[in-house]
């Protein structure tokens, strides 16, 4: 549904009204799609999620069962690291539309009259996809670490205290999340701020709007299916995310997010139905968070 | 009228090769179907059978398979400048078989991930001999996931440290062998301490706070916490030794003093000096020093460290049973075992070895991490198997440090 936000705004002729076979044989191919492979897979994580251990009760033995329990000890063993998650993936929404949209905006806006500038600064958005996101992720916790250049240099700045780190930390997680979704945001919003028809702009300054006025009422507005999919771009994927939290790349064991959580319980603990409650719960969780924000920014019709 | 077989030996050949191909066609189709039921099956019966039916063994095709896969972890076989093992390579030849030298094993959790459920339904898990840790293959021997050997295919297995021989999660060791074996003790960076580290308890000193890294591994991380507590880890101690040392572990976690808990990519951060002491595995740093400058030092804890090693098993599915028995045959000569040592730097669990090596790598033999004296062995301790539930609670408690629950 959030997806149709990407299509365009203006609202599209109606569909004829005839019913046509053809039409029902099309989405066949796709219903057989959604069926095997979300539907499926979906029903098998809710039964997994309310299995019981099996009476040897070794490691990784599960029975069929209805023990919804496990979904409160989940909340109760990890909420924190729930709400953590929705916390590092809310900072790094927001800190990706504002690093975001003054770049669409400068590439959508002020380089159309340039199209080589506008082409090569879309390009350089969507380079870093050239270089696998693991391998890009490693880097940055190599060009965080202790003895690198960066951190020395904010230490001998005394912007860092002599015995900070960088890597494993909160800091390093939101950055790393940040980092990696900042296309996600910055290429839709590109794509509604470059329909931005410059004509309401100056019909803005002619009535004596400030130029951060016009922003406001009129650049924002039009620009808003950009930013909600932007968001839900970049919020849904980077709640869910657990390879830059992960110990193994920018977190530690203080930054833990849900992801790494089901990871842990999934691989290593072999503890499924709380893995697959876990993983039922953070999209629950994300459906209601996702409904609300396109209630509150009043962009239903986009829908 | 069938056509007369052609005298010609190179039509000959091609005539049988034409005929493999054509086994092995059908035999990859029938595979094809055969995983397709067996998923669908795996879907519906896991939990209805709660894994508690054993699988049983696949037969023995190795008399007309002439093929073999062993899945081992990197950095785990000899290596020439172009990158092919010697050793291997001089199998092949000797023993005609065509290996497939998989490096599939970095992690042992993620690899039981991947092959638990063909493991439960006895189907080929695509290796016919695989190296994994101590408490994995106890898992393995638990569940039925593994072959029994047969001793008269590998006379060498004579050749097996007499201390191996009986572990608790296999004695008499009929199912599994040992590939190469190793300490967890504490390693330091010399430039930045200087004055060397003596037991575990030295990495708690708060001048270091932040800069300690420990292992995912839970039996050398709590192994080696447990020895410094004074608990013989090897004995049959309660559960309160084992949750006095995760307090312990969980209380440097959460103070900072321990910067990170990784597994292999904790080399990276020794690299990077991300952490500058950390408790690691022996070989590593004699590889590591050899890579990156000669800055890294090992040393077993005063406590002791703990010993583990990585053992060969036929996985339940696999058809190339002989095959592997005689690859395992081959690697217990100790001409080769020798090799490999001087190479991975662990522990050969190949008696005589040592005397191998001692002449051809005069500077190795006395290396206390590759051969091992008595002296070394007695400060060396095997973490026990754990029961069923046992293994639960405790991975629980360990990885909810992990997470920082």
């Amino acid at each position: 549904m959030a997806f149709s936000a990407f299509a365009p705004s203006t609202v599209s002729e109606q569909a004829p009204r005839r019913k046509s076979r053809v039409a029902l044989l099309l989405l066949l191919p796709g219903i057989l799609y959604l069926l095997l492979f979300f539907l499926v897979p979906l029903l098998s994580l809710i039964l997994t999620s309310l299995q019981a251990p099996t009476v040897s009760g070794d490691i990784g033995q599960y029975r069929t069962a209805f023990e919804w329990q496990n979904y409160s000890t989940a909340i109760g063993q990890y909420g924190g690291q729930i709400l953590r998650s929705f916390v590092y993936a809310v900072l790094a929404t927001v800190f990706a539309l504002l690093f975001s949209y003054p770049l669409a905006y400068f590439i959508g806006v002020k380089a159309r009259p340039y199209p080589l500038l506008q082409n090569l600064a879309l390009i350089l958005v969507i380079a870093p996809f050239f270089i696998s996101f693991l391998l890009r992720t490693l880097a940055w916790k190599q060009l965080l670490s202790d003895e690198s250049a960066i951190v020395t240099g904010l230490k001998a700045l005394a912007l860092l205290a002599p015995d900070a780190h960088v890597t494993g930390t909160p800091v390093a997680v939101v950055f790393g999340l940040t980092y990696n979704f900042i296309p996600f945001m910055t290429l839709p919003l590109y794509a509604s701020l470059e329909r931005l028809d410059l004509r309401y702009l100056e019909a803005g300054n002619d009535l004596y709007a400030t130029p951060f006025s016009t922003f406001l009422r009129v650049t924002i507005p039009l620009s808003m299916p950009g930013i909600v999919s932007g968001v839900l771009l970049t919020f849904i994927p980077a709640a869910g995310d657990y390879v830059n939290a992960s110990r193994e790349f920018l977190g530690g064991t203080g930054t833990t997010m849900i992801g790494n959580v089901i990871e842990s319980n999934f691989l290593v603990s072999l503890n499924y139905p709380a893995a697959a409650a876990m993983s039922v719960m953070l999209m629950v969780a994300i459906l209601i968070l996702v409904t609300i924000y396109v209630r509150r920014s009043g962009t239903e019709d986009l829908l | 009228m069938p056509l007369p077989l052609s005298a010609d030996p190179t039509v000959k050949q091609l005539v049988s090769l034409a005929r493999q191909s054509q086994i092995s066609r059908r035999a990859v189709l029938s595979g094809a179907s055969l995983a397709a039921v067996g998923l669908s099956v795996a879907a519906c019966s896991s939990s209805a059978t709660g894994g508690q039916a054993k699988p049983s063994a696949a037969a023995d095709g190795s008399a007309s398979d002439k093929t073999l896969v062993w899945a081992n972890w990197p950095g785990y076989l000899d290596q020439d400048e172009n990158k092919k093992s010697p050793t291997l390579d001089a199998f092949r030849t000797q023993s005609g078989l065509d290996v497939t030298y998989d490096v599939a094993i970095d992690d042992n959790n993620t690899y039981y991930g991947k092959v638990k459920d063909q493991l439960a339904l006895g189907q080929d898990i695509g290796a016919d001999l695989v190296c994994l840790t101590d408490w994995m293959i106890g898992r393995l021997i638990r569940f039925g996931y593994v072959q029994k050997l047969d001793e008269t295919k590998i006379p060498n297995k004579k050749n097996l440290t007499p201390t191996l021989q009986n572990p608790d999660f296999d004695p008499g060791r009929t199912l599994s062998l040992p590939w190469q074996g190793g300490f967890a003790g504490i390693c330091w960076n010399k430039e930045k301490i200087p004055g060397g580290l003596k037991s575990v308890s030295d990495l708690w000193n708060p001048k270091y706070k932040g800069r300690i890294g420990v292992l995912t591994e839970m039996r050398d991380t709590i192994g080696l916490i447990m020895l410094e507590n004074g608990v013989d880890i090897a004995s049959k101690w309660n559960d309160d030794a084992f949750m006095n040392a995760t307090d312990d572990f969980k209380k440097h976690v959460v103070s900072g003093q321990i910067r990170n808990v990784k597994g292999n990519a904790y080399l990276e951060d020794l690299k990077s000096e991300d952490t500058i002491a950390a408790i690691c595995w022996s070989g590593d740093i004699t590889t590591l020093n050899g890579e990156a400058g000669n800055k890294w030092e090992f040393a077993i804890p005063s406590a002791g460290a703990t010993l583990w090693n990585d053992n060969y098993v036929v996985p339940i599915g696999s058809k190339r049973k002989s095959n592997a028995e005689s690859l395992m045959n081959y690697y217990y000569e100790p001409e080769v075992a020798a090799e490999i040592a001087a190479y991975v730097n662990y522990i050969t669990p190949v008696v005589g070895a040592q005397a191998v090596a001692a002449a051809k790598y005069p500077e190795l033999a006395n290396n206390q991490l590759i051969f091992p004296n008595t002296d070394t062995l007695a400060k060396a301790h095997i973490f026990r198997t754990l029961s069923p539930a046992e293994e639960n609670t405790y991975n629980a408690a360990f990885q909810a440090v992990l997470l920082g629950s």
